[in-house]
């Protein structure tokens, strides 16, 4: 399903949740005022605090410059990473697949190192997903594990999840909805959750796991820690009772397990019982299209590499996530899009970066820009060029600039950058 | 939020009467209803109540932005998630279509609303806090993830 937009709204860029109700006061083409976003959202949709200038070395020059030192840093290398994109729109991404392709690059994003398991489960239709908007409408009893939306989705709670009447839900959050966080620490969230909060130890996820499930089996739940048994099985049996159910899978839960087995036992566990949907708290508002993008055009959704000249073969394995290749230094140069993993990444693995040419497209100046050879500043997407993406959930969603992009100082995308480099090749 | 006595117990407690109130009790209840500021207090300003107005100051949050029903929105504290706004039965009775299943409110009668990443609240009249048939409404303090809303 496409989401159409009311004409007079726009679409927000600022999270994952991709809000489209969004209305803008604009003079002399600078947004003055949002509405209806959230704080997060305003920052996004105002622009950057500090803009990326077109550089090689340190030194300001025209952009076109820069593509061309791009390409030739590009061509000169054997085994050049491309990374980031979980900021750009589908076109974006799908333009550097290609490059990608034809310059043989590792390619991997964020999600290699964070929702990307979760998303494979779901891809692989191991678990059941749903949309947000069936969350709204139908939801019931909804979780949120390992996950803080007040700060990382600030209007998830208000426009999805908990707080909105929807269709099947029409008497209001009090009597129609339970919410339930379980966290290893009283978030934003959990406090909204009152004494539904599971407050657990740091890594114990899984055991937790392990004794909701016996605890749907009818068996007393028992947890290497101090919890009382009674709460584990209070909330099996909210859980049991649920006519649609929902659990959000943040970061916390991911970073704490090895693998998805766990969440896999438990989904189908709770769906012998009743009705339950997962979906992960993807972060930046694309990074779920590059996964989808690149499962539909390789079969992987993350980790690839192309073998250069011959754009049939790739190889797909942990060898290639970004992590990796930095740390065995099996990339000589570096094309990073809307992404800053110098910040990101912990030092050790990072470092490598320092060692080789480094590319940022990228509008606001980051930690990485300011180390990197050359750089090429973009147009802010969804706000200086349209596009479409993909929500936290695998809708589509189109939106339109929101400045007028006639104007002389609107900088290329990411899109166009990308192919003017492929031209130059 | 602090309660009279709580303010009562930072004042000089003499009774002087300076601020125009009959004893120091008298002023910490104004102050709690933000009819009077802490600067009202002459005493206070003085060296020797230094932390103690330091204190007060903290406690008792600017009565700029308090609306004529009483509410007080921390502009530093709202991220403008809009729970309020979708949890206030007002806005939902007068916009069942906008705010009331989460999207941008569409009348013009809501009280509460989000506008540049933050809540600011009109028709307070309408709040069902106020007026001859109040009721001890919390939708919006209750759902609020940070307290950045409070009546007074
Ligand atoms: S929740 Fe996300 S998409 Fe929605 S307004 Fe906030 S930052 Fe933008
Ligand atoms: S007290 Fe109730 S009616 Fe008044 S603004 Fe808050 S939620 Fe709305
Ligand atoms: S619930 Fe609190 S943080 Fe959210 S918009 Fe309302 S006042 Fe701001």
């Amino acid at each position: 399903m496409v989401i159409l937009l009311n004409e007079n709204y726009h679409v927000c860029t600022g999270c994952a949740l991709l809000c489209d109700d969004i209305e803008v006061v604009i003079d002399d083409n600078v947004i003055t005022e949002v509405k209806t976003a959230c704080r997060k959202g305003v920052s996004r949709i105002k622009g950057c605090n500090e803009p990326m200038s077109p550089t090689v070395e340190g030194q300001q020059v025209d952009i076109d410059v820069a593509i061309g030192a791009a390409a030739d840093i590009l061509k000169n290398a054997d085994s050049p990473l491309i990374f980031g994109l979980g900021n750009s729109t589908d076109g974006a991404q799908k333009k550097a697949i290609e490059l990608a392709k034809q310059i043989g690059a590792v390619l991997d994003d964020t999600s290699s190192f964070c929702q990307g398991p979760t998303l494979e489960v779901i891809f692989n239709e191991t678990v059941k997903s749903c949309t947000l908007d069936d969350v709204r409408n139908k939801a019931d009893v909804i979780v949120y594990w390992g996950a803080d939306p007040s700060n990382s989705h600030p209007r998830h709670l208000s426009k999805f999840s908990y707080f909105p009447r929807g269709q099947e839900r029409q008497r209001g959050w009090e009597e129609d909805r339970t919410m339930i966080t379980i966290d290893i620490r009283k978030s934003h969230t959990a406090k909204i959750s009152g004494d539904k909060f599971h407050n657990i130890p740091l890594q114990a996820d899984e055991e937790f796991i392990d004794a909701l499930i016996d605890a749907l089996s009818g068996k007393v739940p028992k947890v290497p820690f101090e919890y009382d048994p009674k709460r584990i099985l209070e909330l099996a049996n909210i859980l049991k009772n649920a006519k649609f159910g929902i659990i959000f899978v943040g970061l916390g839960l991911v970073y704490s397990l090895d693998n998805m087995d766990p969440i896999v036992k438990l989904m189908d566990k709770l769906n012998e019982l009743s009705n339950f949907h997962l979906i992960p708290m993807v972060g930046h508002y694309n990074m779920r299209g590059f996964n989808q993008n690149m499962f539909n055009e390789t079969g992987h959704l993350n980790r690839v590499k192309f073998e250069k000249g011959n754009n049939t073969k790739v190889q797909h394995g942990a060898e290639f996530s970004i992590v990796e290749s930095l740390n065995e230094k099996k990339v000589d140069a570096a094309l990073i899009i809307g992404s800053d993993p110098l910040s990101s990444l912990p030092r050790a693995v990072a470092d490598h970066l320092l060692n080789i040419p480094v590319i940022t497209i990228d509008p606001c100046e980051t930690f990485t820009s300011r180390k990197a050879k050359v750089t090429i500043p973009s147009a802010l997407s969804g706000v200086e060029c349209g596009g479409s993406a993909i929500r936290m959930d695998g809708e589509e969603v189109k939106f339109e600039p929101i400045v007028d992009v006639k104007s002389q100082t609107i900088r290329p995308s990411d899109e166009e950058i990308l192919t003017r480099i492929m031209e130059a090749l | 939020m602090a309660n009279a006595m709580e303010i009562y117990q930072l004042l000089p407690k003499t009774n002087c009467k300076e601020c125009g109130k009959s004893t120091c009790m008298a002023f910490a209840v104004s102050l709690l209803s933000r009819e009077l500021t802490v600067d009202d207090c002459p005493p206070l300003k003085g060296d020797k109540f230094k932390s103690n107005y330091e204190k007060l100051s903290d406690m008792i949050a600017p009565a700029k932005g308090a609306s004529e029903s009483g509410m007080i929105v921390h502009e530093d504290k709202c991220f403008g998630c809009g729970n309020c706004v979708v949890a206030c039965p007002v806005n939902v009775a007068e916009d069942p279509l906008g705010a009331g299943i989460g999207r941008a409110p569409t009348s013009d009668k809501v009280i509460l609303r989000v506008e540049d990443g933050i809540v600011r609240t009109s028709n307070v009249h309408d709040c069902r806090r106020f007026g001859e048939n109040k009721i001890l409404c919390n939708g919006c303090i209750v759902t609020c993830p940070t307290e950045a809303i409070e009546f007074v």
